[in-house]
């Protein structure tokens, strides 16, 4: 019933603390020219892991879950079988071509370092990377952007704006759809003067002129209502997924050409279950089967550039076990995570799994964490990225405790 | 710290209004502080701006409607495909209905912003909307959205804070943003009746929906870091079981279709222990009381000192102007604008640097305010706030929008502003020299480089341009 599987190979910080630290540097010097693109997706709202990927062959799923149980693999809506013990949810069936493929790795009953329910201050942690939540006023990309060598901007936010976790020192560019007109060069000479004492500002046009570059003619395909042209507002709540599709694949664009960004983040909001969730079918099958999609959009716009490319997709905790009183779940703490990507080791399901039973679970309703989201991080950053393994103090404080995992990506 | 008067009135319009209209900044100018303050003299009235929009409860009215008929339609269709469909039935017809409201209701909202001569007011009813954010995202929002600011937080902002938490608690927006209309008690009247009956039917459908009283807690009373516990959130979400709205689906058909109801069939029995206070069973009066002790409380005081202060005057405020707002909310019993006073009052929010970089929405409403122009069509107007990244009442969560620089000052948002400005610049021309509206709208702010900058432009529309990308416009 427990599936450690790989877990141990993977060296992802236990709940027991009895892993030793991995002293051994692994292969990330190495890698360090060739280091592949990194892309963070957060989920914003709080995955539920159940669903995303149940475990059918818990003894404990199908009740705890009833009305919103995903069925085993083989009956009528059934999870699409991951292990035998796991499934992916049946609204993803891209992202379950790639585990046959053997390009997905899933991680399950994983957390950050928080353990209170806010939302926000969940976010905040999983994004400052440290143990607190006004800990910081940089996120762990952004520092690990700190610890290799810059080439220009490096950092890409897909969105007018910068999330946490990508935020500090280092300048990073945002980027998305525009509907208004391309500005004539001439002007932006202009605001560069007018700009000159105020670093701020200056260091954003920067930054802007050179990501527009970069997505060059995609900035006029945004499928947004028309600003100022007299085009009808976007009707709200309905554009999301499209919208995302096409910055997803434009990011992969804009990622794989000569000079492009090494680290993009792509919010993805709206997972917070509490009533009406659904089960095969419903409010989250709608989600999930948008973000198949959006996943597959990235990998389309990277083209070749995918089989160098990791993916990390997150939540900043989990749901509770138990359905509860509006056909939906309330906050929680572990949840699922997925590892992505043609540079990833897929194919597996990594899971110290703690089981649903009510003694099983933190504090007697939530998926019990078993295992420490800043490892996996951790493992992608040294391995893939090439942050040298001593700026991943920098980059996690406060994480010696925290091992790095290993042999996430193919050797 | 020793600014002339002209910068005064300068600060006045920019920080504490919604930017200055023509002639504004003279109208200040005498006595900044007293213009600010004159603005909350007279007691409520509804804007003329806002005549004839439909109530929240015609609009919630409106989507039970069409909730109802879909399901008749499900039930005449029989069983055949039923349970497969990815999208909720009638989400297009419900958008299609509450859509013109929206627009109403967010094209009236601007025009108040544009043209209102006491913008701190209107400043304060967008903070106060934006603290009990209920976002569109959610399909039963659109409309309500709008309903809740108009209903639940316009006619309470001067006065107590527990009568304005009460009004937005109870109004049917927050109840349904927040899930709450089915929570239930599992000893309730229906707990007890659908155990009873189908005990394999019940799970899902009896027990409680913590989203409401987590949030009242975290977000609009307490403070993340206010004292409170999970316990706490468990046992206020039993006290407001009950809370809900009329005209539901099945059991929840009885009420007046769209309005609050108590439902005591659903509110779970006995006393209940919140923040270490016992509550005696008391059905709607006992949450009522709740929310009472909660307004009182230090940690609110302090929670919604912090971002009054942030909103008005700096990121990271000083935090000896939280401790005189806090100061202020407890001895006067949370009497809002005595804390409003006290903000306007202190020293250290009239510091001459401008702190806070404007969010779109601001950025906007100032630009449109500079140069007098007021859009006459509803929908490119609201087509501005979706390009600058604010459409109206849709922060995506309860938090509501962010309010630090950080949180809007992205590469890509900046160029976003840019192309805005060159549009705008583009359309107004030269009806609007650029030198005389950086002195209408700035005054003593403008510096001697952006006007050098004005004057070399290559045309009047570039002019405008600039001035509206100056970093003293994106600031205030």
């Amino acid at each position: 019933m427990r599936t450690r599987r790989d877990f141990l190979a993977a060296g992802a910080q236990l709940s027991l603390g009895a892993l030793l630290v991995q002293a051994l540097p692994g292969v990330s010097f190495a890698a360090l020219p060739g280091a592949g693109p990194f892309v963070v997706v957060i989920l914003r709202g709080a995955l539920d892991g159940l669903s995303a990927v149940p475990p059918f062959g818990d003894p404990d799923y199908r009740n705890a879950r009833g009305p919103i149980a995903i069925a085993r693999p083989g009956e009528p809506n059934g999870a699409l079988d991951l292990d035998g013990f796991f499934g992916l949810h049946p609204s993803m069936p891209l992202l379950h071509g790639r585990y046959q493929a053997g390009e997905l790795l899933v991680v399950h009953a994983t957390a950050s370092a928080y353990r209170e329910r806010s939302h926000f201050d969940g976010q905040n942690v999983l994004e400052n990377g440290g143990e607190h939540p006004s800990g910081s006023a940089s996120g762990w990309l952004n520092r690990a952007l700190g610890a290799l060598p810059g080439r220009g901007i490096d950092g890409l936010a897909l969105g007018q704006n910068v999330p946490l976790i990508l935020r500090g020192p280092v300048p990073v560019g945002s980027w998305a759809p525009s509907a208004l007109p391309e500005v004539e060069p001439e002007l932006i000479a202009r605001l560069r003067d007018l700009y000159s004492d105020d670093p701020t500002l200056a260091a954003r046009l920067d930054a802007a002129t050179r990501m527009d570059a970069l997505a060059g003619e995609e900035s006029a395909s945004g499928a947004m209502g028309g600003a100022m042209t007299g085009a009808a507002t976007r009707a709200p709540g309905s554009g999301g997924i499209g919208r995302l599709k096409t910055i997803a694949e434009t990011a992969g664009r804009m990622i794989a050409a000569p000079g492009g960004p090494r680290i993009a983040v792509l919010d993805a909001q709206g997972w917070d279950t509490h009533a009406g969730e659904g089960g095969a079918a419903g409010q989250l099958a709608g989600r999930l089967g948008g973000l198949d999609q959006v996943l597959d959009a990235l990998r389309s716009g990277l083209g070749t550039e995918w089989q160098r490319t990791a993916v990390l997709v997150c939540t900043e905790f989990g749901r509770t076990v138990q359905v509860n009183g509006t056909g939906g779940t309330d906050h929680g703490t572990g949840s699922a995570a997925f590892l992505l990507g043609g540079a990833v080791r897929g194919g597996r399901v990594l899971a110290d799994w703690p089981g649903l039973g009510e003694r099983h679970r933190y504090q007697g309703r939530d998926l019990m964490p078993t295992a420490d989201l800043r490892s996996f991080a951790k493992g992608i950053l040294r391995d893939h990225v090439g942050v040298p393994e001593a700026r991943l103090a920098d980059v996690f404080p406060d994480s010696a405790q925290v091992s790095v995992a290993r042999d996430l990506l193919r050797g | 710290m020793t600014a002339d008067a002209a910068t005064l009135a300068a600060i006045a319009t920019n920080r504490f209004g919604f930017g200055a209209r023509p002639g504004e900044l003279l109208a200040a100018r005498s006595d900044p502080r007293g213009w600010i303050l004159q603005t909350l003299r007279h007691p409520y009235r509804p804007p003329d701006e806002l005549a004839g929009l439909a109530s929240g409860q015609e609009l919630l009215a409106a989507f039970l409607a069409v909730r109802a008929e879909r399901a008749a339609e499900r039930r005449a269709g029989g069983r055949a495909g039923a349970g497969t469909t990815a999208a909720p039935a009638g989400l297009d017809t419900v958008r299609e209905r509450l859509l013109p409201h929206y627009v109403a209701q967010a094209a009236a909202r601007c025009r108040v912003a544009i043209a209102s001569d006491t913008s701190f007011r209107e400043r304060l009813v967008h903070f106060w909307s934006n603290h009990f954010a209920v976002s569109i995202d959610k399909p039963i929002c659109l409309g309500l959205a709008g309903a809740l600011e108009n209903e639940a937080i316009r006619p309470y902002i001067d006065g107590r804070f527990e009568d304005l938490l009460y009004a937005v608690e109870t109004h049917p927006a927050m109840i349904t943003y927040l899930d709450n209309q089915r929570s239930m008690g599992l000893h309730s009247d229906l707990g007890q009746r659908v155990a009873r009956r189908a005990p394999e039917a019940a799970q899902g459908r009896t027990g409680l929906n913590e989203n409401l009283a987590r949030e009242i807690l975290e977000l609009h009373t307490l403070g993340v870091d206010g004292g409170y516990s999970q316990a706490d959130v468990t046992s206020f979400a039993a006290v407001i079981t009950g809370w809900s709205i009329g005209g539901g689906e099945g059991r929840f058909a009885a009420g007046e279709p769209g309005a609050f109801v108590f439902r005591d069939a659903l509110h779970e029995p006995g006393a209940r222990v919140v923040l270490g206070r016992r509550y005696a069973e008391g059905g709607m009066a006992q949450g009522r009381a709740v929310l009472r002790d909660l307004a009182a409380h230090p940690s609110t005081a302090r929670h919604l000192a912090k971002k009054l202060a942030r909103h008005f005057v700096a990121d990271d405020p000083p935090a000896e102007l939280i401790e005189r707002l806090t100061r202020a909310y407890m001895v006067h019993d949370g009497h809002l604008p005595a804390v409003y006073e006290a903000l306007v009052r202190a020293d250290l929010a009239w510091r001459s640097e401008a702190y806070k970089y404007k969010q779109p929405c601001e950025f906007i409403y100032s630009t449109l305010r500079a140069l007098d122009v007021a859009p006459r069509e509803p929908r490119p107007l609201l087509g501005s706030f979706e390009a600058l990244g604010q459409r109206h009442w849709s922060p995506g969560s309860p938090a509501g929008w962010p309010d630090s620089a950080a949180d809007w000052d992205g590469a890509d948002a900046l160029m976003q502003r840019i192309q805005w400005s060159v549009a705008l610049g583009e359309r107004v021309g030269d009806a609007h020299p650029a030198l005389d509206t950086a002195e209408a709208a700035l005054g003593p702010l403008a510096t001697a480089h952006t006007r050098t900058a004005l004057e070399r432009a290559a045309s009047g529309s570039q002019a405008i341009a600039l001035l509206l990308m100056s970093p003293e416009f994106q600031r205030r």
